[in-house]
């Protein structure tokens, strides 16, 4: 069932790829995030989702604004998650025993990052070159870092974790900046409605993606 | 009676949870003209409000943040693997997602809506029928429901009817009329809906199994392919693919929910009273603990309430049934030590892994267009249906594509094929790649159950009302290991003839811990179940309880052991047939319904 409409779908999905790699021009204050903290999420962001030939990087996406509007809602204040003691910690598989809500993880995670850098290179994380900067988040994805009683790697998944949601979910939650996410991926967003494309066999969709405001890509 | 709790004016019949057990139940009492309060913890709910297009396609709120979810700040569970080990508090959703609120899971499941097999109804009978007493691993409690299937399949039509649910048949009465599954046991009537359309994995997954020599079918789904209206005059609209099932209410009323099937009526009922908001803390029992005299909750203001009624149907999720037992003292609790109990054993999960097959990357397989509950499976290795004389394991497994709609916060967490990192360039081009050329079949096992595997209260921990949070002592065991890596061997047949351009299967490995970090389903089961034995069941085969005869507890809590299909189907099956037997038995002699 491959035909034109396959074909004139991909260029459109190309050319809002390069539209969506254009880094936006507005500046972002941050809210909760300090200086220090700040440049660690610029840094580490770009290091985890870069800019590259397969479409836009975390900072073209607003991935540090999305972490620092997410820091003021119920979930950064570990209102979702069971919060009570006693704090009793037990074999990784049975799961997160830290009482730490995420701000607190990140607070004591980006110090501690930035801590082993200058213990060990004498600057802060986001001074060091890209593939030094790239040694340290693999350190602290394998768990080989701790800060304090916070292990490396639980600093880091939850860091990893809502990267991705910044830079894949609507953009009306202030990351996925013009659907650059969605694009690059191929997801159309909230289009929801696929009656006449369901048996269209490995054919490519042709309208672009939409966020939930009526955005489009 | 509790002395600082208000007492409200009695009721006929008090039910606790208001997902699709509680609202058939309800809908049946009414209807039998009795009185109803349904209790439910969670905040009301409905599809304009919850479902409305399109704020609520919202990825990060629905399946991220769980909206829609438990609370799990003031009620978890914890989790241990052995006896030997310490419990520690399920802090994160992660391995299961209960529900919350008004249609419970029912308002966010996905919408695979199966029959039991029958055999799997008397598993343990068919088992040392075909293979001999001996064939049973020691230490797996393997048990009959009590009911048969020729018992259950009017209970099981009414549901499909009540629920618009779409497939195709195989035989009605005897006779086949369809393409369906040829596993699937005589109906007394075709499906309400035709079979939805299949997706693109799916019809390539339908072609490659059948090349192979297995006997593919569409998944019975409650998504409506076409416009309905349901026995209870409700109407649904077809399912548009729109992908986003699981974790949401269905914006085009198409999935099934108690919200659209069932509650628009009975919200209108004279004899029915919804509290949301009202979490039960006990049963209240009569001096001599034979007989339930109401129940005790407390609501949103915390006020504390009691509300006598003649009859308590405990209706709540599986392992929410189970613990409301345990600390109301209905049924004595499991003893794994003596063996001895019943409230807590047999406690069970669902045996899933998932497998990818990469496809030519010229071929889009669209993953962000699903139905919940669609999709084509086979059961060449399910229930019976495959002779286990020779594999020295109990249980088996459908096999199936149900692509449910993959959305794009997920596909960024699944990345690309295994070996990639997950984050950087290489994440990036792999997990593109994966998203938009691969597709996913699970193998989507039963669970045993074992004695050293139970449900029972923590010693430590508890909620926010003060009451012990239940602890659930589970692992795998080899048996299903061994049952889930034959199965999976098959699906790498399929994905050969799939013309997979690379293929990775998963398997469960042995020694490997059950792992709370990791989603796998919320098809969690047993704990109180159904039988014919008190000894080794917490209720008779009416899912009455047999030590306080005016508590009938309905739930996925009923199955003796697991099975390779989803529950809901069967959960709903059951509700009517209790229902059936309340009304036609029990009303007019209240008593033990078995004996």
């Amino acid at each position: 069932m491959q035909g034109v409409a396959g074909v004139a779908a991909c260029s459109t999905f190309l050319s809002s790829r390069m539209r969506a790699a254009t880094p936006p021009a507005k500046a972002y204050t941050p809210r909760f995030f300090d200086g220090a903290e700040w440049d660690f999420l610029l840094a580490a962001c770009d290091r985890l989702i870069p800019a590259d030939e397969n479409g836009p990087g975390a900072l073209a996406l607003d991935v540090p604004r999305f972490l620092d509007m997410q820091m003021d809602t119920p979930y950064a204040h570990g209102a979702q998650w069971f919060m009570d003691g006693p704090f009793v910690q037990g074999p990784d598989n049975l799961g997160y025993q830290l009482p730490y809500d995420p701000r607190t993880l990140y607070r004591r995670g980006i110090a501690g990052m930035n801590a082993h850098a200058a213990t060990r290179h004498g600057r802060p994380f986001a001074s060091l070159a890209p593939s030094v900067q790239d040694e340290l988040l693999q350190a602290a994805e394998k768990g080989t870092l701790a800060f304090g009683d916070i292990p490396s790697r639980v600093f880091f998944d939850q860091l990893l974790a809502n990267v991705m949601e910044g830079a894949f979910s609507d953009p009306v939650h202030g990351g996925n900046t013009r659907l650059g996410g969605w694009v690059m991926l191929g997801f159309p967003g909230a289009r929801a409605d696929f009656m006449d494309w369901v048996d269209r066999y490995g054919a490519h969709y042709p309208l672009g993606s939409i966020s939930i405001s009526g955005e489009t890509a | 009676m509790s002395a600082d709790a208000r007492r409200l004016r009695p009721v006929d019949v008090v039910i606790v949870g208001g997902g699709w057990a509680g609202s058939i139940m309800a809908k049946e009492m009414t209807e039998a003209g009795r009185s109803v309060v349904m209790l439910e913890r969670g905040a009301d709910r409905s599809t304009a409000a919850d479902g409305a297009y399109p704020a609520s396609l919202d990825e990060l709120e629905a399946n991220f943040r769980y909206r829609l979810f438990q609370d799990l700040s003031k009620n978890t569970v914890t989790i241990r693997n052995n006896s030997q080990q310490t419990a520690l508090p399920y802090r994160r959703m992660s391995a299961f997602l209960p529900g919350e609120g008004v249609g419970g899971a029912g308002l966010h499941w996905s919408g695979v809506h199966f029959r039991m097999p029958p055999d799997d109804l008397r598993l343990r009978s068919r088992v040392i029928e075909k293979y001999g007493r001996r064939f049973i691993p020691e230490g797996m409690n393997l048990q009959d429901y009590g009911v048969t299937y020729e018992e259950l399949e009017p209970f099981f039509d009414k549901a499909e009817k009540v629920f618009g649910t779409s497939g195709e048949a195989y035989m009605v009465d005897g006779k086949v009329v369809g393409n369906g599954n040829v596993f699937s046991p005589s109906r007394s009537d075709t499906f309400p809906l035709p079979a939805l359309k299949d997706v693109y994995t799916a019809h390539l997954f339908r072609k490659a199994a059948a090349e192979v020599g297995f006997h593919p079918y569409s998944l019975p789904a409650a998504n409506a392919s076409r416009q309905y209206v349901n026995p209870y005059g409700v109407q649904m609209g077809p399912c548009n693919f729109c992908g986003y099932c699981s974790g949401y209410a269905c914006y085009m009323y198409s999935k099934a929910s108690p919200n659209v099937n069932i509650l628009p009526v009975l919200r209108r009922h004279p004899l029915f009273e919804l509290r949301p908001r009202c979490h039960v803390l006990r049963v209240e029992k009569d001096a001599d603990g034979r007989r339930a005299t109401g129940v005790t909750y407390i609501d949103a203001q915390g006020q504390v309430f009691t509300q006598p009624a003649e009859l308590v149907i405990l209706t709540a999720f599986q392992f929410h049934n189970v613990r409301l037992m345990l600390l109301s003292g209905i049924g004595r609790p499991y003893d794994p030590v003596h063996n001895e109990g019943v409230v807590g054993r047999n406690f069970v999960y669902q045996n899933v892994t998932t497998s990818t097959v990469w496809l030519d990357p010229k071929v889009e397989t669209n993953q962000y267009i699903g139905a919940g509950g669609g999709g084509v499976a086979f059961d060449d290795f399910n229930s019976e249906n495959f002779d286990h004389g020779p594999l020295g394991f109990v249980g088996g497994s459908p096999v199936w594509v149900n692509q449910a709609g993959v959305r794009a916060i997920a596909a960024a967490n699944a990345g690309g094929p295994p070996g990639t990192p997950r984050w950087g360039s290489a994440w990036k081009a792999g997990m593109i790649d994966t998203y938009r050329h691969s597709l996913r079949i699970d193998a989507h096992g039963a669970n045993m159950a074992y004695r050293d595997v139970y449900l029972d209260l923590d010693p430590t921990w508890k909620d926010a009302y003060g009451q012990p949070l239940l602890r659930m002592t589970f692992d795998w065991k080899d048996n299903d290991i061994r049952m889930n890596r034959y199965v999976v061997d098959r699906i790498g047949d399929v994905a050969k003839a799939m013309g997979a351009r690379r293929t990775h299967l998963v398997r469960r490995e042995f020694g490997v811990p059950f792992d709370t970090r990791q989603y796998q389903t919320t098809h969690l089961g047993g704990g109180a179940v159904m039988g014919e034995d008190p000894q080794t069941s917490a209720l008779n085969r009416y899912l009455q309880s047999w030590d306080v005869h005016n508590v009938f507890v309905i739930g996925a809590n009923a199955f003796p052991q697991g099975t390779g299909y989803n529950p809901t189907g069967m959960v709903a099956a059951l509700a009517y047939w209790a229902a059936h037997h309340i009304r036609t038995t029990y009303l007019a002699q209240p008593g033990p319904l078995a004996g």
